[in-house]
């Protein structure tokens, strides 16, 4: 007890810790500056006038090291401001030195974003003259972070919970803005709460104050506590209610965001179906398929040949009558490459699919299947899947919104039925582990081809809806990175859930489909979000029980491990 | 268990597909390479070309795909971010090329680009294996004990993390390779068509692999690497430091892979941000072939594959009419990858670790 004690305040006074934890957020500064980040954000606006994207990348970098380092840890407020103001200097330092360095040699043969414009962000305008304002400013941040993080807890909670709905409102206010402004009564409070991208001043202002008072209100009244207070059967009435909203909301989503908005569900739509299809390969069976486009490609082709009406089309079919086939031949295709490669060991396979995947774009594209497929001007004139007038209620991506949720609806319960199954029960065992399994009397290939299968035949589905949203489909929009996103989707969502796979396309596909500006910065969050997500919660955001539980005893077993062989030397000295 | 009449009739079908598929495998490269041949249309001048170009890609590959065998046996993991590795090489040679080419050496005199082309390997082989022990350190040390999916993402994850820190950082255009004009002039022999180039990759792939090859098999610390991939917690016993035997694994395959991006870009005189996805792919490919964990395998596998690649398009599907085939060389590696599995999964020359008979 007293050993662990007297371990914990030396670590929170320990100015080497602190100056570590400085480099390591400088480094990152000098990296969101070097890569671009700082100013491809710097046009867009968090709050109009105040504080720009760019400038909020640099005071988080800074906000970041001052929480990880007090985390947790019980120190006096003052100490804590200057913990946070020597982090935050040192953070600060690293892009000052940039401003003089780049002011005094030409860095942009090799580093594209050391220009005037990163210059000026970090200095706001005032070229090398003005070198102290990121230490000085990143110093203020560091200290007010630390600050808060020390501060009562009646005070920290409504000053962190206001901060953050700036940042969020601040980030979406582009999405936000055209609903409002959809309406004539709504339009004027649009206008003067949101710009075209980020909060107004008012806004802000707005914004702060009913967070806070929110917050004091369910201080004051209690509000939290009375909803624990219901009485189960109270809470059991609550349930349906809020259900029958959040299914309203869904319905409404395309109808409320305007065109572009609608476009952008849309694909998440799409990105769900298709994630809830690998979900049964990847998070049930523990097959990771980077070839997900081979059958996407296979299903969206299928359909144009069957019913295009220009050049390559072969039948003129309508589109439902040609969905079935583009499932059905999808599934084969599964079947086809699935036979020669599910013999072989779990980590082959995600490269052996990735080859798939390759396969079926090259050739999509090349010469030899030019006079089927029509290479890369590819095949136009797919018809939509309803005819209707272009201002009807299921005009546009609106349609395919609900024709991919309706679909999302239908692969999930088959994925519930399935995981229930005896067949799903199979797969769970081959996830555990594959000898075992067969010791276990599971006939491998036949369980994991199945598995592989009826994920080829979803993303077969995928495919086809995609080639009705788009009207035509080209070698060029079968690329490896829609496998990418469709796995990263539900790593990061939580590998075996439904709900997780719902929450990572949100976080994957929609959220950069708004930022749409930014995408060359898309992958890069997605390595990070893989590697983090890895390290620190490796089952993903919302992940299955069985899943938590299995990677949660395992880092308990390591961590009590570790833990043994420190804690001895301590007991020792102890 | 008993098995099911459904069970075995399935099982059937599977032999009878397989099967198919190799007979069908079979009669396209023999059916083509003799339709090919026999039509006469192509000279020894153009099918030494090929085998020389098949050459030089093949020794790049094999010596990307030492770094991919070499982690795989001592972690059993494969190292996604390989092929990133590899392309920082490339850019690492590219900003000595372009210094040394300001400076008027690049073309001054044959020993000036030689000793020129020496410094661009040494620089790329020490940028790439800085970033290969970075990302080892921040991606893969912290799950060496989690299931093997979980380090397998992690390195999907570096290796996107690395593709767009050098797109955002360089920029998505394609740098272009200052010239050394000496590096392509041809090589005065009559029966091939040989340029400079392809002799300086292949003597320094060589020289490199064998300079491996010594290490792995000779020095202690090979001789650590050997005892850890065989048995990671017996070699621990034995009062080897693990942490450094995989870490010099790292360090060593990435300064092939470095290597291997100048000569890469020495032949393609071009690099950009994706330059090293597909090389990447190839030379996991090529591991396998030759037998994953097998150093002389990887080797052998990506001469192979090289030649496979670049041969082969012609060879076989010239005969059967096939437009264009060589927009189709991707497809013949990925599918010599699926035939390995098929046929041989554990490679031409089996599954070894670090060139030691397993027992």
């Amino acid at each position: 007890m007293t050993a662990s004690a007297a371990a914990q305040t030396p670590s929170a006074t320990d100015w080497r810790s602190v100056v570590r934890i400085g480099l390591l957020g400088g480094l990152v500064a000098l990296y969101l500056c070097l890569v671009g980040i700082v100013e491809v954000f710097q046009p867009r606006a968090l709050v109009t006038n105040i504080i720009t994207l760019g400038e909020t990348s640099m005071v988080l970098a800074a906000v970041a090291p001052v929480f990880l380092i007090l985390r947790g840890k019980q120190i006096e407020p003052r100490r804590a401001v200057a913990i946070g103001a020597v982090v935050g200097s040192i953070t600060g330092a690293f892009p000052a030195a940039l401003v003089i360095i780049s002011a005094s040699i030409n860095l942009r043969a090799m580093f594209l974003h050391a220009s005037p414009v990163t210059t000026d962000v970090l200095t706001f305008g005032l070229g090398v003259a003005g070198v102290w304002v990121p230490i000085i400013g990143l110093a203020a941040v560091g200290a007010l972070t630390g600050l808060l993080l020390t501060a009562r807890a009646d005070i920290q909670r409504p000053v962190t919970d206001a901060l953050l709905a700036l940042l969020l409102i601040g980030l979406f206010a582009g999405v936000l803005r055209p609903p409002l402004l959809a309406s004539t009564v709504t339009a004027g409070i649009g206008r003067l709460l949101l710009a075209d991208n980020g909060l107004t001043i008012i806004g802000a202002i707005v914004t702060v104050l009913v967070v806070v008072g929110g917050r004091i209100g369910i201080r004051r009244f209690g509000t939290r506590s009375r909803l624990d207070a219901l009485s189960p059967e109270r809470k059991r009435a609550v349930r349906p209610v809020s259900l029958i909203a959040l299914i309203l909301l869904v319905l409404w989503l395309p109808h409320g965001v305007g065109p572009f908005f609608a476009q952008v569900v849309a694909v998440v739509a799409l990105y769900v179906l298709m994630g809830l299809g690998l979900n049964i390969t990847l998070g049930l069976a523990g097959l990771l398929d980077l070839g997900f486009v081979a059958f996407f490609a296979v299903g969206a082709y299928t359909v144009g040949l069957l019913t295009s009406t220009a050049e390559y089309g072969i039948a003129q079919w309508p589109f439902w009558a040609a969905v079935p086939f583009a499932v059905i031949i999808a599934m084969m295709f599964g079947a086809f490459f699935g036979l020669p490669i599910l013999g072989i060991r779990g980590d082959y396979l995600a490269i052996a699919t990735l080859g798939f995947g390759e396969i079926i774009r090259i050739l999509a594209g090349s010469d030899l299947m030019k006079g089927l497929l029509g290479g890369p001007r590819g095949i136009i004139n797919i018809p939509k899947p309803i005819e209707v007038a272009p201002d009807s209620l299921l005009a546009g991506p609106v349609q395919i919104y609900y024709i991919a949720l309706v679909a999302a609806v239908i692969v999930a319960l088959v994925a519930i039925r399935l995981r229930a199954s005896r067949i799903g029960r199979a797969w769970i065992a081959i996830r555990e582990d594959e000898d075992v399994a067969e010791a276990l009397g599971i006939n491998l290939v036949q369980t994991k081809l199945l598995a592989y299968m009826i994920g080829a035949a979803f993303a077969g589905l995928g495919g086809a809806i995609f080639a009705g949203l788009l009207g035509s489909i080209f070698a060029s929009s079968v690329t490896l990175f829609v496998s990418i996103n469709v796995a990263s989707l539900i790593i990061i969502g939580g590998m075996g859930s439904i709900p997780g796979v719902v929450v990572g396309a949100i976080f994957l596909i929609g959220i950069p489909e708004l930022f749409r500006e930014f995408s060359e910065y898309r992958f890069l969050f997605y390595g990070v979000a893989l590697i983090a997500m890895m390290r620190f919660r490796p089952e993903g955001l919302l992940p299955s029980k069985i899943i938590r539980r299995d990677l949660h005893a395992m880092h308990e077993e390591l961590e009590s491990n570790s833990l043994d062989d420190e804690r001895s030397p301590a007991g020792v000295a102890g | 268990m008993r098995t099911t009449a459904v069970e075995r009739i399935t099982e059937i079908a599977i032999a009878a597909f397989l099967w198919a598929f190799r007979i069908a495998v079979v009669l396209i490269v023999v059916v083509g390479s003799f339709l090919t041949i026999s039509s006469g249309r192509y000279s020894w001048e153009t099918w030494s070309s090929l085998i020389v170009s098949g050459l030089t890609t093949g020794s790049i590959y094999a010596l990307i795909a030492l770094g991919y065998t070499m982690v795989y046996g001592i972690l059993r993991m494969i190292n996604f971010a390989h092929g990133e590795i590899f392309m920082g090489g490339a850019f690492a040679g590219y900003f000595v090329a372009t210094a040394l080419a300001g400076m008027g050496i690049l073309n001054s005199s044959p020993v000036a680009a030689v000793l020129a082309v020496l410094v661009m390997i040494v620089v790329a082989a020490a940028f790439s294996t800085a970033l290969a022990l970075l990302v080892e350190r921040i991606a893969y040390r912290p799950l060496r004990n989690a299931p093997r999916l979980v380090p397998l993402i992690s390195a999907i994850g570096a290796s996107f993390f690395l593709q767009y820190t050098f797109r955002g950082v360089l920029g998505p255009g394609i740098y272009v390779y200052p010239d050394v004009s000496i590096l392509n002039q041809a090589v005065p022999i009559d029966f091939l068509r040989l340029r400079w180039v392809d002799v300086l990759v292949v003597v320094s792939a060589l020289a490199m692999m064998s300079g491996l090859y010594f290490f792995v098999m000779r020095t202690k610390l090979g001789t650590a690497i050997r005892a850890v991939s065989e048995d990671k917690s017996t070699a621990e016993l034995m009062g080897i430091d693990v942490n450094r035997a995989i870490v010099t694994t790292f360090a060593v395959g990435a300064a092939m892979a470095g290597a291997a991006g100048v000569l890469y870009a020495l032949m393609f005189r071009q690099v950009f941000f994706f330059t090293g996805f597909v090389p990447g792919i190839k030379a996991f490919t090529a591991a396998v072939l030759g037998g994953i964990g097998n150093v002389p395998g990887a080797m052998l596998g990506g001469l192979f594959l090289g030649q496979v690649e670049s041969v082969g398009p012609t060879l076989f599907l010239d005969g059967l009419n096939v437009p264009s085939p060589n927009q189709l060389k991707d497809v013949i590696a990925f599918t010599l990858l699926v035939l390995v599995l098929v046929f041989r999964p554990s490679g031409l020359l089996g599954e070894r670790v670090s060139g030691g008979q397993r027992a």
